[in-house]
């Protein structure tokens, strides 16, 4: 299983999202993340897919998203070209006695708390999906009562690989 | 001007000449405004069979089939008519009413979720929000439709939205779509290297789907053949690509193909697919073909290159662009001693049959029955038992060969012959059929005569849904289930029913003189055939 990370510009319509997904659902792709948002140029939705499957069906996955009308580009976001970034929040149990350990992890991995409770934390971190895993990892000896990840957006570094919209 | 008003005047503008459809209050008010056109409208008797219809319509007249039905069971019924052209790529436009703007999501009567419940199985489909927008989305719809690799187009319309009042109509003359471009001209650089590619083969064979019919390609791909005398095969929905008795052509390819056109498969080095989506009843196993064969893929559709089978040279396109582009390439191979295999295997290899001489033996009727055809007619064949033979056995000359290939939808045969007629009134038009696809689409007899669609129907009757008995008699040992569909209807009595005539040939004795008596005057006739319940096909 090989994993990719694909970058799609699709039209601002309505219904737009559920082309994408059903056509991932019908066809059995596995997609692991899904980000939408609109871009700089408010007619087009840029949409963060990351899939798994064989090489195979990663090559069918691009061809049968490109094929949709909606879609006006699909590329891949190679890892070594690109930057992702992805976004927690984390819920953990940390009455007075134990905020301070809690963050002194948060210190360590640049996380933020963001909200204190009488009896719980909500941290946020960015960074990449390994980060957070590692940061969700150390957490375990503490308990956490909620999570919520964005799944990644990404963008190609430098100049080369912009799409430029018209 | 209303919407409906301006729907209408799209039509017209984009050329529709039928409409075929079912109405219901949604959609009313379209069929009100289209009183004041000249577009005709066929009242067909369930909307599946509009579909099919505007399918078969589509395909003869190498245009768009239209087709308008009501909202919620209007619209849930025509579903299975849009995935049978789906999966064949025929361009259609399915308008379909819908409940009023305010009232959608609240399930309220007849409102069924069309777009989204027709997702998978259409190119496109609009939901129409704001009667202003009618003119762009039906133009937009009708090239989605046409362009690329055809299909049906979906467009979903409230009844307030049909009601509302167009500010200023005006409609588009170009299609700027942001999104949607397909390609069409085919890469030079790769059709160089099939070029290359050809000039070292020993062994080529192009093996033509539909998509070289939906492209119109049948001309470019025979000069093309016979230019560099290359052997052509093809799959179901690309019968017709050649006539049948053509020097070059061997005959379709699959599990229910010709063995000598599957063995050209087999010994091929070189395989141009071109227009087909190399699925399963066509080459069952694609890797066992492409270990040691040189696989030239060629579509409009990038996405079904490489999904069955990895090509060594992708080619996206349009056939008749790409065939008239390698016309005037350089190949260099000569293929006399293959061409010469091939053809003994055509002789030694024709299948051999041992009828029963009590009964009607399809292949011969086929045979026959296509042989005295006009050159030009339109042959539409069901889907079971006799679509396989239909596909072994009918001879094309100079007309066309329609069915349902990639659903395998039973009861196709009735309503796209009738779109087919109305399409080409001059040329003569049969459906063949079994007694259980007959029965799909039986109440077709009416609309027939109702609008005076002289259409011939064969009826081959062997009182078994015959192919799933012949599935279940290799699989299951002859332990018949649920396919045994009896003697009924009396067909005499049924055709009489409808006003029309119904001829009956238990065997082969009398075949050549009822058919001569069933094709003589254009007029809607049933011919009822008794076929051996326990023939197979192979």
């Amino acid at each position: 299983m090989n994993k990719k990370v694909f970058q799609i510009i699709v039209d601002n319509t309505s219904g737009v999202l559920s082309r994408i997904s059903g056509l991932f659902s019908r066809r059995g792709y596995n997609i692991e993340s899904i980000t939408a948002g609109v871009t700089a140029d408010d007619r087009f939705t840029r949409i963060t897919i990351v899939a798994s499957g064989e090489d195979e069906v990663l090559d069918q996955i691009e061809k049968q998203v490109a094929k949709l009308v909606d879609v006006r580009d699909i590329r891949e976001l190679y890892p070594e070209s690109s930057v992702y970034r992805e976004l927690a929040l984390v819920k953990v149990k940390a009455d007075a006695t134990l905020r301070d350990s809690v963050k002194s992890i948060v210190d360590f991995y640049k996380a933020k708390i963001i909200d204190v409770g009488y009896d719980s934390l909500i941290i946020e971190l960015t960074g990449n999906s390994a980060k957070i895993d590692s940061f969700l990892d150390i957490l375990r000896d503490y308990e956490i009562l909620e999570l919520a990840r964005t799944g990644i957006a990404g963008l190609c570094r430098g100049t080369e690989g912009v799409l430029y919209l018209q | 001007m209303l919407g409906a008003d301006a729907l209408v005047k799209c039509l017209e503008l984009e050329g529709t000449k039928y409409v075929f459809g079912y109405p219901g209050v949604a959609i009313c008010p379209f069929y009100n405004s289209i009183l004041s056109s000249d577009i005709k409208t066929i009242l067909i008797r369930t909307e599946q069979n509009a579909a099919h219809a505007a399918s078969g319509y589509a395909r003869v007249s190498d245009s768009i089939g239209v087709c308008a039905v009501t909202s919620g069971p209007g619209a849930t019924n025509v579903i299975t008519g849009i995935a049978t052209a789906f999966a064949d790529s025929i361009p259609l436009i399915v308008i379909t009413g819908q409940v009023d703007s305010e009232l959608l999501g609240s399930d309220v009567f007849q409102e069924a979720d069309i777009t989204g419940a027709v997702e998978s199985f259409v190119k496109y489909s609009y939901l129409v929000r704001n009667a202003n927008d009618i003119p762009r989305i039906v133009k937009e719809a009708f090239h989605i439709a046409q362009t690329g690799r055809k299909g049906p187009v979906l467009i979903d319309i409230p009844i307030d939205v049909q009601n509302s009042e167009v500010k200023k109509f005006s409609y588009p003359e170009s299609v700027s779509m942001r999104t949607y471009k397909p390609t069409v001209k085919g890469n030079m650089v790769q059709i160089r290297k099939v070029a290359e590619k050809l000039s070292k083969a020993k062994r080529p064979v192009i093996c033509a789907g539909g998509g070289v019919i939906l492209s119109g390609a049948q001309d470019s791909l025979r000069k093309f053949a016979d230019k560099y005398k290359i052997p052509v095969v093809s799959t179901m929905m690309g019968i017709g690509v050649m006539p049948t008795k053509d020097p070059m052509y061997f005959g379709m390819v699959g599990n229910n193909g010709k063995p000598y056109a599957n063995r050209a498969m087999n010994e091929a080095d070189l395989i141009i697919m071109v227009g087909a989506r190399v699925a399963d009843r066509a080459i069952s196993q694609p890797d066992l073909i492409m270990e040691n064969t040189v696989l030239i893929h060629i579509d409009v559709d990038p996405a079904e290159i490489g999904k069955n089978a990895k090509p060594s040279i992708p080619l996206v396109g349009d056939a008749r662009h790409i065939f008239d582009d390698l016309i005037s390439q350089e190949i260099t191979g000569n293929y006399d001693h293959w061409l010469n295999d091939l053809r003994i295997y055509r002789q030694e290899m024709e299948p051999q049959r041992d009828p029963d001489p009590s009964y009607v033996d399809p292949a011969a009727f086929i045979t026959m029955l296509s042989e005295k055809m006009k050159d030009n007619g339109i042959y539409v064949a069901d889907v079971g038992q006799n679509q396989i033979w239909s596909c072994a056995y009918h001879i094309v000359k100079k007309g066309r060969f329609l069915t349902s290939g990639g659903m395998g939808t039973m009861g196709y045969s009735i309503p796209a012959a009738m779109g087919a007629k109305l399409a080409c009134p001059k040329r003569q038009v049969i459906a063949v059929c079994g007694d259980g696809s007959f029965q799909m689409s039986m109440m077709e007899l009416a609309t027939c005569r109702q609008y005076d669609v002289p259409i011939k129907i064969v009826v081959l009757k062997n009182r078994y849904l015959g192919m799933v008995r012949q599935y279940q008699h290799f699989k299951y040992n002859d332990n018949y289930s649920v396919v045994d569909i009896g003697d009924l209807p009396d067909l005499g009595k049924l055709a009489a029913a409808y006003g029309i005539k119904c001829m009956k040939l238990s065997n082969m004795k009398k075949a050549d003189q009822v058919i001569d008596e069933f094709l003589k005057n254009d007029e809607s006739m049933i011919l009822e055939c008794n076929v051996d319940p326990y023939d197979l096909v192979h």
